[in-house]
């Protein structure tokens, strides 16, 4: 799918006014890995290089990857970072199977991701880091870049080290710094290959180092070093140009997953005309939507970093008794810890969100690699019978849109919900279409005032009790964990209230499945084979399905937001295909829900490689299948 | 305008909840809810601006008792979740009430941060050295060598004084008291309800059928005066029946002595200063055991300002500077492009 298209344009004149004439490829999509040292900067070339490619109208997803140390020992296998993005003429998914493109900083990084590149790809290497400890250290016996190693590419070898130590060598400024200039002299390198001008780029450097600007001015030099390097050196026969994407008009910005969700969160605090307050423990891959929110202290927006993860939820529910909209947010192993706290606001009944951005377990697991094995955790990882709403948010920009409905659902029934995002989409960016304010959706909360009648436990249509402050006269009453009247809340040992009570507890939750949007069916409504997926599979699904519809084949998608309740007609349309395939980020969680709830077999296509699912990887498991 | 609306003064009936109180007859707990229903009435606070947060245990049955706003939650929590109310709602006034298992080992982490930030909770912690409603185990606070069902051999766990930990949680207001004193009981509450941030009371509480008589020299007219030494700020530390023997400072170490005997005067004696800003003398006294006696009142009580305080100006702050938020800055901030 993101083959280069080789139609060579005529030749045209370079911008910077320069007499090179060098003929513009254009190809329809590009996949790039910047990867280096964690000291590197790779994530941050990455970042600024997917800026310039937003500002050009390009569709892209991108890809972190980095190590959970902050900074290993240099030149090591294991301190390798990378950061990959994939932008097309087209829609973009997902950051793409396999680069075109490796920018390797060193022979770790080399090394750790030569294996992905695709054959015949492009390898531009920093020559001046494969000296003989690096190369050690690396395992390699020989230097890759000269044994024949590389023949299968087109390799590009410049002395980047060395290149931004000449173009910064009359700056003045220490050696330590000038070492990391080499990624602004990469990024320049990359900007120029990809046809990208280079001036705004200045300017976000000169705003990001404001406050030195002796180093943004060697950054920029080095920026520019690069970028005059690829354009007057002979090496590169061609320059690349990816056209626009057809994209929907509007005003765009590159949001992460976790910003995504900060900014969901924040909205819904304003549209609810109700302050937020996060209770957090910092833990990744979850822990920038506890940075951003720390940062909009001028809206409606208490953070609190609290002791412990138990501490963080438990605030929370203090907070959602108060009368706030509660957030927690955490992972993994911070949700096991909120167990019983999540069991707490079950029997209280108080409108709380749990955020789980999920990472590779069990335990400690894979801190900063991408997993969905929490679902089942979320949907039944408690003592008692115990339901709480599941959603899952399947892009970085769907987590905004998934933040508002957690805190809708919340609020309209009276419970805890739990958001699923996860370490793939939590970090990785993708353009966000900036929505007008006034037309997202009304979020009603309504505070009981009236003590006429007041019943504590007394339920509305949707099965939820009142929601009062303290500090409302005459309505003083007690909650609490134990079980309680199905009125009055008090404290009640009946046998029949506990079954009266466990069971509308969950027919509220399972209420909720008349409350959710009609499924969309991509491709035909019947047939051999269904795709269900949930989460951050939803771009590696799409595009493996678009492309085997290419191929002729009859594949349907239908991808799930809500989990804990599954949609109702959900059955129904299971029901119609003769196959359903259930690709997910664990041993088959979704389909063992599945499996439960529909009595009816699905294949399960399980990945746990602290990985996102290849598309071609799904595709050639459709044409398994049909 | 002018006719002011009557307002019908609070009583203790008022903060009476229509709920069974279910101690067992003669427990300690009985008169620390008698107090607190005495005290709250006369704080000039509207009764629904009351919050009771517990966790488990006897103890933490009370807030069922009380008609406040309140909330029975799970264990060792009640510091956290109370601390959640307090910052999303900082005009109430926010009560723990919790046991010496519930603070001190389940909860130990929640009780030591919510000493260190000074967040104003009134944090109240019966102390009866065992565990009661799981049927008589030791506690953090039981002593060496008890004999418990989980120690049928007798304890080998140290354990701690409370007021030690609260004090080097870093605590700006630590005293404690006990169940069978209630002039002392009340004014001790009292003293914790005017203080604007963290205020720990520990209240020495007998548990007449797991560990009875854990406090019989305190509680025991005859014996108490010489068994507690009643903490007064500025005060010289005296004690005992006849009022005549104190604390004599040999450097680090304290020393009982009797006014008159050995040509010791009262300008021998230490003088206690509960806001001293160094804490020294707080910890001293709070490390006090047999054969010294048992310190009651207020140990500590300096100001700092309130944790959620702080947190409010913070928000103020951020305001004034950057300008009430709306969803159209927030979402047009950063990079932003427009596709045509």
């Amino acid at each position: 799918m993101d083959t280069q298209v080789m139609t060579a344009d005529a030749p045209e004149a370079s911008r910077c006014g320069m007499q090179t004439v060098r003929p513009i490829e254009e190809v329809k999509s590009v996949v790039i890995r910047f990867v280096g040292d964690s000291g590197d900067g790779m994530q941050l070339t990455g970042n600024e290089f997917s800026k310039a490619i937003a500002r050009a109208g390009h569709d892209f997803a991108t890809h972190p990857d980095y190590p959970s140390e902050i900074r290993a020992p240099t030149g090591t296998l294991f301190g390798v970072s990378g950061y990959q993005i994939q932008f097309s003429s087209g829609q973009v998914f997902t950051s793409g199977d396999a680069p075109d493109v490796l920018v390797a900083m060193n022979p770790a990084a080399l090394k750790t991701n030569l294996s992905d590149v695709k054959h015949g790809g492009m390898i531009i290497a920093n020559s001046g880091a494969f000296n003989k400890v690096n190369l050690q250290k690396a395992g390699y016996q020989s230097n890759p870049l000269e044994d024949g190693t590389l023949t299968d590419f087109r390799l590009y070898t410049i002395d980047i080290s060395d290149l931004t130590a000449q173009a910064l060598k009359n700056t003045g400024i220490a050696k330590k710094e000038v070492g990391r200039c080499k990624n602004y002299y990469a990024l320049g390198l990359m900007l120029y290959l990809y046809s990208r001008p280079i001036e705004n780029e200045e300017e976000n450097i000169r705003a990001k180092f404001a406050k030195k600007p002796d180093i943004a001015e060697a950054n920029v030099i080095a920026l520019r070093a690069g970028y005059a390097y690829a354009e007057s050196a002979e090496m590169f026969v061609s320059t690349y140009q990816v056209r626009a994407a057809d994209i929907q008009p509007g005003r765009y910005r590159s949001l992460t997953g976790n910003h995504a969700a900060a900014l969901g969160f924040v909205a819904a605090s304003e549209l609810a005309k109700v302050p937020l307050f996060l209770g957090s423990y910092p833990i990744t891959p979850a822990t920038d939507i506890l940075h951003e929110l720390s940062g909009l202290k001028h809206y409606n927006v208490t953070t609190f970093q609290a002791e412990d993860e138990i501490a963080g939820i438990c605030s929370t529910i203090g907070a959602a008794y108060g009368g706030v909209l509660g957030l927690t947010t955490t992972s993994g192993p911070g949700m096991a810890l909120k167990t019983e706290a999540m069991g707490l606001a079950v029997m209280l009944e108080l409108p709380l969100v749990i955020t789980n951005v999920q990472r590779g377990g069990p335990s400690t697991g894979l801190p900063t690699k991408v997993e969905q094995s929490d679902l089942l955790q979320a949907v039944y990882g408690r003592n008692g019978e115990c339901p709480i709403p599941v959603i899952a948010a399947r892009s970085p920009a769907d987590c905004f849109d998934c933040a508002i409905e957690a805190f809708r659902i919340a609020v309209k029934y009276m419970t805890p919900v739990i958001f699923l995002s996860d370490g793939g989409i939590g970090n990785a960016a993708e353009p966000w279409r900036i929505p007008d304010p006034a037309a997202l959706p009304p979020l009603d909360v309504k505070f009981r005032t009236n003590p006429d009648g007041f019943e504590p436990y007394a339920r509305d249509e949707h099965l939820a009790r009142a929601w009062v402050r303290p500090g409302t006269p005459e309505m003083e009453h007690r909650v609490g964990g134990l079980e309680k009247h199905f009125l009055t809340g008090n404290i009640s040992h009946d046998p029949l209230n506990h079954q009266r009570m466990v069971e509308v507890r969950a027919a509220k939750v399972a209420g909720i499945a008349k409350d959710i949007p009609p499924l969309e069916v991509e491709g035909p409504s019947s047939g051999d084979l269904l795709i269900v997926g949930w989460g951050s599979t939803y771009g590696s699904i799409v595009q493996a399905r678009e492309q085997a519809e290419l191929a002729g084949k009859s594949v349907a998608h239908v991808h799930l937001r809500h989990l804990n309740p599954l949609p109702a007609e959900l059955g129904d349309i299971l029901a119609r295909y003769k196959t359903v395939l259930v690709p997910e980020l664990n041993l088959g969680q979704l389909a063992r829900l599945l499996r439960e709830r529909y009595l009816r077999d699905v294949i399960v296509m399980p990945k746990v490689q602290g990985k996102m699912f290849k598309v071609s990887e799904i595709y050639n498991r459709i044409l398994e299948l049909c | 305008m002018n006719q002011m609306t009557e307002i019908k003064p609070l009583t203790r009936k008022d903060f009476e909840s229509d709920q069974d109180v279910r101690w067992c007859p003669g427990c300690g707990d009985y008169a620390l809810l008698a107090q607190v229903q005495k005290l709250l009435p006369t704080l000039g606070i509207p009764r629904e601006n009351f919050a009771f947060i517990s966790g488990i245990g006897c103890s933490s049955r009370f807030p069922y008792y009380m008609e406040t706003y309140g909330m029975h939650s799970i264990h060792g929590r009640a510091p956290a979740i109370a601390s959640g109310l307090k910052l999303a709602r900082p005009e109430l006034s926010v009560w723990v009430v919790s046991g010496d298992g519930d603070s001190l080992a389940i909860g130990g982490n929640h009780f030591i941060h919510a000493m260190r930030r000074n967040i104003g909770l009134k944090m109240i912690m019966l102390n009866n050295r065992i565990y009661g409603l799981t049927k008589g185990q030791y506690s953090p606070t039981s002593e060496f060598g008890k004999k418990t069902k989980t120690t049928p051999l007798g304890s080998i766990d140290r354990p701690f004084s409370p007021v030690s930990v609260a004090l080097g949680a870093g605590a700006t207001f630590v005293a404690r008291t006990v169940d069978s004193d209630h002039t002392h009981l009340l004014e001790t509450l009292r003293r914790a309800a005017e203080h604007p941030g963290t205020a720990f009371v520990e209240v020495l509480q007998n548990c007449l059928v797991f560990n009875d008589g854990a406090y019989n020299t305190l509680a025991d007219k005859e014996t108490r005066d010489d068994a507690r030494i009643l903490l007064e700020h500025g005060k010289p530390l005296r004690f005992g029946k006849d009022g005549n023997k104190g604390i004599r400072m040999r450097g680090f170490d304290p020393e009982v002595v009797t006014i008159g005997e050995g040509g010791v005067t009262e300008a021998d004696l230490a003088v206690h200063d509960e806001s001293a800003p160094n804490g020294g003398l707080a910890f001293f006294l709070s490390q006090f055991a047999a054969p010294l006696p048992v310190p009651l009142g207020v140990f500590r009580s300096v100001e700092a300002p309130a944790y959620e305080a702080l947190s409010t100006q913070l928000a103020a702050d951020a305001r004034a500077q950057k300008g009430p938020g709306t969803l159209e800055k927030l979402f047009n901030s950063g990079d932003t492009w427009t596709i045509a």
